[in-house]
């Protein structure tokens, strides 16, 4: 691999808070250098001009489904990572409700095999029990040898007391984040968006926001009593939910959490005329929770932005709302939507922005990413932050087009992408 | 050295946009919230003149014209009154039911829709147990789409029969239906109004003429949002209280099918809730009563009132094929395509 010298360019890196221009050398998968401009020498490598570009860590995506193994239909691992890295992350947590569910380091291994082809980094996320069934433990000190960075039953909530606290347990030994979905499914029977007077004027079941809170604060408490235990909550869509996490985190719990970029754009009108690229759970939700997911943002409660990212075949999102699958594609809008949304509308600085997509995330699930330190993994991503560009499904890398931005206007567009010190996306 | 093109390079346009952005054909009749009041103005007087159109002329106008009747929930009211009402109209009419077609192996709604169209479908009226099935067909055939009950959301023509029905009963005539028409009437609408798309889409449409709506029943069959979801639309618990303030009541049936291991005490609701000749005689003892159907006697309504000299059941049975002539007429307007 030939090093890599990006060379005139802003640099961002929210880790150590620099925000200047910065010359930054890659060499063997690593960061080698970075530099006031013109001071790096590299004969032998590649140059980048990024002249009126920024440079940042490469983004770091907690939340997604690759659908491999098992339903390469919808995405695999090499057109998840694409799509990854056509959005600018060079790293991706890949969520374990595959098929068969990733509950052994066989298949932990098998997705970070080579073989897998894939753009991007994947960290596999590890079931909290056996098939995701909630009844007994999987193996985590085998799991985390196999490289898994936290253990989760995501779309299978863990509803057992007794069972949460012996995951919470287990993992704290191991340092493990266990990532909940907070939905107590128990409340939520066929149920398919909000509840509330819209769900009500479509005829269609919804969920409560308590439906979220009551899982979240059922899991707080299980926290309490777990030594270095640390709670992950995954896409929080409800301001119940967050304010939750927000009050125990002051009181010195380990908590931490994300929101996807769909529950900061969009709110529950977007179902309109029963739209299942609008269907993922947790539902949009009304305005209010929107802004407070925004607010969460902004304030720092939430550590991370992560996409969910949940190819589906067309012909299983062409079906009655209530009949086709809960998710969407995000890899791909994910930088543009924080950017126009918290950057420009809400003014939120760009460093604050990166850190969502990149420090931040990293540092809730423990990886050694999302930093530009010399000798850290050579994780890069060069965007140009002021282009304004219309998002296009059919454009998309991902093998799903279902997504609820295609036509969107978004400002600020992936140049580059470096995983490893790999180029594994380059725009013109 | 790597090469970096301008940020000027065009962007290409999608070729397939999501099936949910394609249009709906104009002749469709999805929800009664996307009919103006002109409109519903012209619907009650089209229904009028097809009404007292000569049979024979009458048959002429959609003369072998195709429509199709796909149905996933089973039906008679609804079913029949739309298929008397093509023919009426002189058009062919076929029937597609779950139960004995290729969706009982199956065949997704778009890949149906998009045979019916293939074997000559002009119009297709659909019964769906799925909320928004209609809006999905529409938009996949690219037909107009005539909704005969969606799950729980909505079924705009017993709307508007139900309203030709109030209109009748009001002495009011279709062309003078406007904004104000039913300004200080109210209706109340009792019972199963969660699982009930009738009673939302008499809440879309009556309130729009000036008309307010009163829902009633027990919390878990009825609950807070539902006042929420259009104007003119308020909740009594107390269907004596409400019945004293209503010139036209409307009783629903228990879905018992849509319950979905909700309880419901059913003597404890016969008690506060049942349309009995002792209620109706003390609270309401002028106001015509409705039933959309299927009526459970001894439930909902007792056989009393269901055929006793306030019901006014049979006549809206009977306004269920002059509006669907005049929802089919218009949903094929413009000739043969």
């Amino acid at each position: 691999m030939r090093p890599l010298l990006i060379r005139g360019a802003r640099v961002v890196d929210p880790a150590s808070g620099l925000d200047t221009k910065r010359d930054l050398l890659l060499r063997e998968g690593k960061i080698a250098a970075i530099d006031g401009p013109g001071q790096i020498r590299a004969a032998d490598a590649e140059v980048f001009d990024a002249k009126g570009l920024l440079v940042a860590p490469g983004l770091v995506d907690i939340h997604v489904h690759l659908r491999e193994p098992g339903q390469a239909y919808k995405e695999t691992i090499a057109t998840g990572t694409a799509a990854a890295a056509a959005g600018g992350f060079s790293s991706v947590c890949a969520m374990p409700n595959t098929v068969p569910v990733n509950d052994t380091p066989e298949i932990t291994r098998w997705m970070q095999s080579p073989e897998r082809g894939a753009s991007a980094r994947v960290f596999p996320v590890g079931a909290a029990t056996r098939g995701s069934l909630g009844e007994a433990l999987t193996d985590y000190a085998a799991l985390k040898d196999a490289g898994v960075v936290a253990v989760t039953d995501d779309g299978k909530p863990i509803l057992d007391d007794g069972i949460m606290l012996e995951t919470l347990r287990a993992a704290a030994v191991l340092d493990l984040p266990v990532i909940q979905h907070a939905e107590d499914t128990r409340l939520t029977g066929g149920c398919s968006m909000n509840a509330g007077a819209l769900a009500f004027r479509l005829g269609l079941r919804g969920m409560s926001v308590e439906a979220e809170s009551s899982l979240v604060e059922r899991d707080l408490d299980l926290l309490k009593q777990v030594k270095r235990g640390h709670l992950h909550v995954a896409h929080l869509s409800a301001g119940k939910a967050l304010d939750a996490v927000r009050a125990a985190r002051r009181a010195g719990l380990r908590v931490t959490c994300e929101v996807t970029p769909h529950h900061f754009a969009l709110s529950e009108e977007r179902v309109a005329l029963y739209d299942t690229n609008a269907k993922m759970n947790p539902p949009l939700r009304a305005e209010s929770d929107r802004a407070a997911m925004i607010e969460g943002l902004l304030d720092g409660t939430v550590d991370a932005i992560a996409t969910d990212h949940a190819p589906h075949a067309a012909h299983e999102k062409e079906q009655e709302f209530d009949r086709s699958p809960n998710g969407i594609t995000g890899l791909e809008t994910a930088l543009g939507l924080a950017i126009s949304i918290l950057h420009i509308r809400h003014r939120m600085p760009l460093a604050g922005v990166l850190a969502l997509l990149s420090s931040r995330p990293a540092e809730a699930l423990g990886l050694k990413r999302g930093t530009l330190a010399p000798g850290s993994a050579g994780d890069v991503v060069v965007f140009d932050p002021a282009e304004k560009w219309v998002f296009r499904a059919a454009e998309s890398r991902s093998r799903s087009k279902n997504t609820p931005f295609d036509g969107w206007e978004l400002q600020g567009r992936v140049r580059l992408t470096v995983s490893e010190g790999k180029v594994v996306f380059r725009r013109g | 050295m790597v090469k970096i093109r301008g940020p000027s390079r065009k962007m290409q346009e999608t070729s397939t946009p999501s099936l949910f952005r394609k249009p709906i054909h104009s002749g469709s009749a999805i929800s009664a919230a996307d009919f103006p009041v002109p409109e519903v103005r012209r619907i009650l007087v089209a229904a009028d003149a097809l009404e007292r159109e000569d049979p024979l002329r009458r048959a002429k106008r959609l003369a072998k014209r195709r429509v199709a009747l796909l149905f996933y929930e089973s039906s008679t009211r609804t079913r029949t009154s739309f298929e008397l009402a093509a023919k009426a109209l002189g058009a062919d009419t076929t029937l597609v039911s779950s139960l004995s077609s290729s969706i009982e192996k199956g065949e997704s709604l778009k890949d149906t829709g998009i045979t019916l169209k293939a074997l000559g479908a002009e119009c297709i009226i659909l019964r769906s147990p799925f909320a928004g099935a209609p809006c999905l067909l529409a938009q996949a055939t690219g037909l107009p789409v005539l909704n005969a009950g969606d799950g729980m959301a909505e079924h705009p023509s017993q709307a508007l029969l139900d309203l030709r029905t109030i209109l009748q009963l009001r002495g009011i005539r279709a062309a003078a239906v406007s904004e104000k028409c039913l300004r200080g009437f109210t209706l109340t609408i009792c019972g199963d109004v969660l699982h009930s798309r009738v009673a939302r889409s008499n809440a879309l449409l009556l309130p729009k003429l000036g008309a307010k709506v009163i829902f009633c029943g027990p919390e878990e069959l009825l609950p807070e949002p539902a006042a929420a979801m259009g104007p003119g639309i308020a909740i009594e618990r107390d269907f004596e209280t409400a019945l004293r303030q209503s010139q036209i009541v409307m009783v629903l049936r228990i879905q018992a099918e849509r319950l979905a291991g909700l309880k419901v005490d059913l003597d404890e609701y016969r008690r506060r809730y049942q349309a009995n000749a002792e209620r109706i005689a003390a609270c309401a003892p002028k106001a015509p009563i409705l039933h959309p159907g299927p009526i459970i006697r001894g439930m909902e309504i007792t056989s009393e009132v269901a055929d006793g000299p306030q019901s006014a059941i049979a006549a809206q049975v009977a306004n269920g094929v002059p509006i669907r002539m005049a929802l089919v007429a218009r949903a094929l307007k413009g000739g043969r395509r």
